[in-house]
């Protein structure tokens, strides 16, 4: 094995890192609001409304996150092009960032949902009795609370995310993963980039698990 | 839009033989079963022997297991995939080696690789379910066994896992229907199951929404067609009168 | 039958069991009793084993249990336990909880097993109940089927960690009566419990512990008549009040 390659090829590497962080923090802001309008959807004691959102849900968890992530690099083109009229090209990086919000979506609407249903009714009641609706009982009252008890699912949730970035690698878009891999065909040691990518996301996700698992003990205690 | 809708592309030939485009998914299929079945078997038995390791009394065998589910878990599917495919062929003493690069059709050896891979990163899933199964029946339990003489093998065999595996069937239920989802990064070394097939149809056919609207059916039938199985065990092998096990 | 020399145990820096010493003899029933916390479960729990301590020796029927090379499994078949919430198997049929070690322990075909177990149902009246669950049991009963399941190995001796404090009140009878019963036919017992009527009916002696030790061990009349040690008079005057 010979590791002056790997650090040879250290700066683009270093881009392939960006884009899945990148790729990461953009899926996971979209993946919770959207995932939160579901999950208040579900909730909803608007029967249409539950339904299609909890349609949605079993609907993302029962296909394979490789499909829509193939789908959508197909399809999203194809959207766009459709609603806007024009037929402007639509990057990889676009379709894969839409279809990794809206599958998530689904994985973080039912923490939430959740997260919700662990607040006692009598928290809800308490801000009804100071004369607040429902939206406001919501926003200020029943969702800060919920989210302070899911934010370590939601963190956990997020570096599963992380991981699964690298099935961008399916509509060729070079992320980490996909650089070290071509960097490792290009100079004919990919045992040794592979290893390394393998190493640098164990790191990562193993380091940011034990933070949560900290946070998480800080929360409950 | 326009868009040209065909539904009959699936009866259509490929041009090869007298295959139609059905046949592509139905084989894939066969190919996505086939590898999430042998899979799922590796997963429930290194699974369930990771999980009883996991809460021996002895540390040696709990903090082996640990450092395995931590391996496994902290890795991307698609990452070990690779390893799997890419670099532990090579390792192999050189007369396997051979004989799985060159003997071995591409597709068995892709298939080799994907059942080995994705059925160790299930285990370390399983491991933990276990483990929470286990650790969630009351303390007492196994206490009564040890007081009657029944030794560690027999007190995990006969009372301590059949308790267990009835408490976790529903989260082993979704590990389960992960092995199927994630059984789809096969295509990306090669391996012609469902979701290769479904690209392959849609590149030939350019009837992409027919191709990947059947392809999310099919998968999705077949998770709800699990799901309604595994509930029908969870109520063949429920307890009389036991509402919620371990719940004291 | 049961000797308890010197015992103290420790979890981290707390020490739970200190320098308890007491005696056992065959057919003898001892009724341990004290306060929630004075350590009275974990002894009777070291007895076989359960609870490992860490200075003193347990003799069991010649058998030291705190030796590294005692066989536990083989000494715990020969020592019956009941516990406080009956830790029946609720996977298990009545039947199959009344076989299991009988079985798996002791070697015995299914057919002598399955006698023998039907017969100590019949004993506590429960032969009704032969292919039910736990579950569908009350808790009594349950317990009835924990003290069969318990004898069902031929015990040289049976220990109770307070048998009847997870019943209802109008279920602890039916419990006692079969440990009285079995207390009369001479078999050696060691039981947790606050049911002073118990001790009073068939107790041959009494230990009050506190805080980890044995306060008082006395013989029945002797307890209940003059209490020598005032934490003992106080736990008395407590418990009988109401």
């Amino acid at each position: 094995m010979d590791f002056t390659q790997v650090i040879q090829a250290f700066p683009s590497l270093g881009n392939g890192l960006l884009l899945t962080l990148e790729l990461t923090v953009l899926a996971v802001i979209g993946g919770v609001i959207i995932g939160t309008a579901l999950a208040l959807a579900r909730l909803s004691s608007i029967r249409v409304l539950s339904w299609l959102a909890g349609f949605y849900v079993n609907y993302f968890r029962s296909i394979p996150l490789l499909l829509v992530i193939t789908w959508f690099y197909f399809i999203v083109p194809f959207m766009v092009g459709w609603v806007t009229g024009t037929n402007q090209p639509i990057g990889a990086f676009t379709s894969c960032l839409i279809a990794f919000m809206m599958f998530e979506a689904a994985y973080f609407c039912e923490i939430v949902r959740a997260g919700i249903q662990s607040i006692s009714k009598g928290q809800v009641n308490a801000a009804y009795a100071l004369g607040m609706t429902y939206p406001q009982a919501m926003r200020l009252v029943v969702l800060p609370l919920a989210f302070r008890k899911m934010t370590p699912l939601l963190l956990q949730q997020s570096i599963i995310l992380f991981q699964d970035t690298s099935l961008v690698y399916a509509v060729g878009m070079m992320d980490f993963l996909n650089v070290a891999r071509s960097q490792g065909d290009i100079t004919g040691e990919l045992h040794t980039f592979l290893l390394f990518a393998g190493l640098v996301y164990f790191v990562i996700s193993f380091g940011a698990s034990t933070l949560v698992k900290r946070l998480q003990k800080r929360l409950t205690v | 839009m326009n868009y040209n809708w065909d539904w009959s592309v699936f009866f259509k030939s490929t041009g090869i033989g007298s295959e139609i485009y059905l046949d592509w998914f139905i084989a894939g299929l066969g190919w996505t079963i086939a590898l999430s079945l042998s899979a799922w078997v590796i997963a429930l038995l290194l699974g369930t022997v990771l999980g009883v390791m996991r809460t021996l009394p002895g540390r040696f065998a709990a903090r082996a297991a640990t450092v395995y589910v931590e391996l496994f878990r902290n890795v991307p599917l698609l990452v070990q995939l690779f390893i799997w495919y890419f670099i532990v062929p090579d390792w192999l003493p050189e007369k396997i080696e051979l004989w799985f690069k060159q003997d071995l059709h591409p597709a068995t050896s892709a298939f080799i690789s994907v059942t080995v891979c994705l059925g160790l990163f299930t285990a370390a899933r399983v491991c933990e379910q276990v483990r929470t199964g286990i650790q969630a029946l009351p303390r007492g339990q196994s206490m009564a066994a040890y007081a009657l003489g029944l030794r560690l093998p027999q007190v995990y065999r006969k009372v301590l896992l059949p308790q267990a595996f009835r408490i976790i069937i529903p989260p082993l239920t979704s590990e389960f229907l992960n092995v199927f989802k994630n059984s789809s990064v096969a295509s990306l070394i090669g391996l012609m199951e469902l979701l290769a097939q479904t690209k392959q149809t849609a590149e030939f056919t350019a009837n992409l929404f027919e191709a990947f609207t059947l392809a999310t059916v099919i998968y999705f039938v077949l998770n709800m067609g699990l799901m309604l199985v595994m509930r029908t065990v969870e109520k063949r092998v429920r307890v009389p009168g036991l509402i919620a096990l371990g719940g004291k | 039958m049961i000797s308890i020399q010197n015992v103290s145990k420790w979890y981290g820096d707390f020490q739970v069991l200190s320098d308890c010493s007491t005696e056992v003899q065959k057919g003898e029933v001892v009724v341990v009793c004290g306060p929630s916390g004075s350590g009275k479960s974990t002894l009777i729990k070291c007895v076989n084993g359960l609870e490992p301590f860490q200075a003193g020796t347990i003799v069991v029927n010649g058998t030291s249990v705190g030796a590294p090379k005692t066989d536990l499994p083989k000494l715990r078949s020969r020592v019956g336990m009941v516990f406080q919430h009956f830790e029946l198997f609720p996977h298990l049929s009545i039947t199959d909880n009344l076989t299991l070690a009988q079985r798996k322990v002791l070697g015995r075909k299914e057919d002598e097993a399955r006698t023998k177990g039907l017969a100590l149902l019949d004993r506590v009246g429960l032969s009704a109940h032969a292919a039910k669950f736990p579950g569908q049991l009350s808790g009594g009963q349950q317990q009835r089927v924990a003290i069969a399941r318990a004898l069902a190995m031929d015990p040289i001796a049976m220990l109770f960690d307070e048998p009847t404090s997870a019943l209802d009140p109008e279920m602890i009878n039916e419990v006692l009566d079969v440990m009285v019963e079995l207390a009369r036919e001479g078999m050696t017992m060691m039981v947790v419990t606050h049911e002073m009527g118990f001790a009073r009916k068939v107790a041959n002696r009494v230990i009050f512990m506190d805080r980890g030790a044995i306060v008082e061990d006395a013989a029945k009349d002797e307890f209940f008549g003059s209490p020598r040690s005032e934490r003992a008079q106080a736990f008395l005057s407590k418990i009988l009040s109401h």
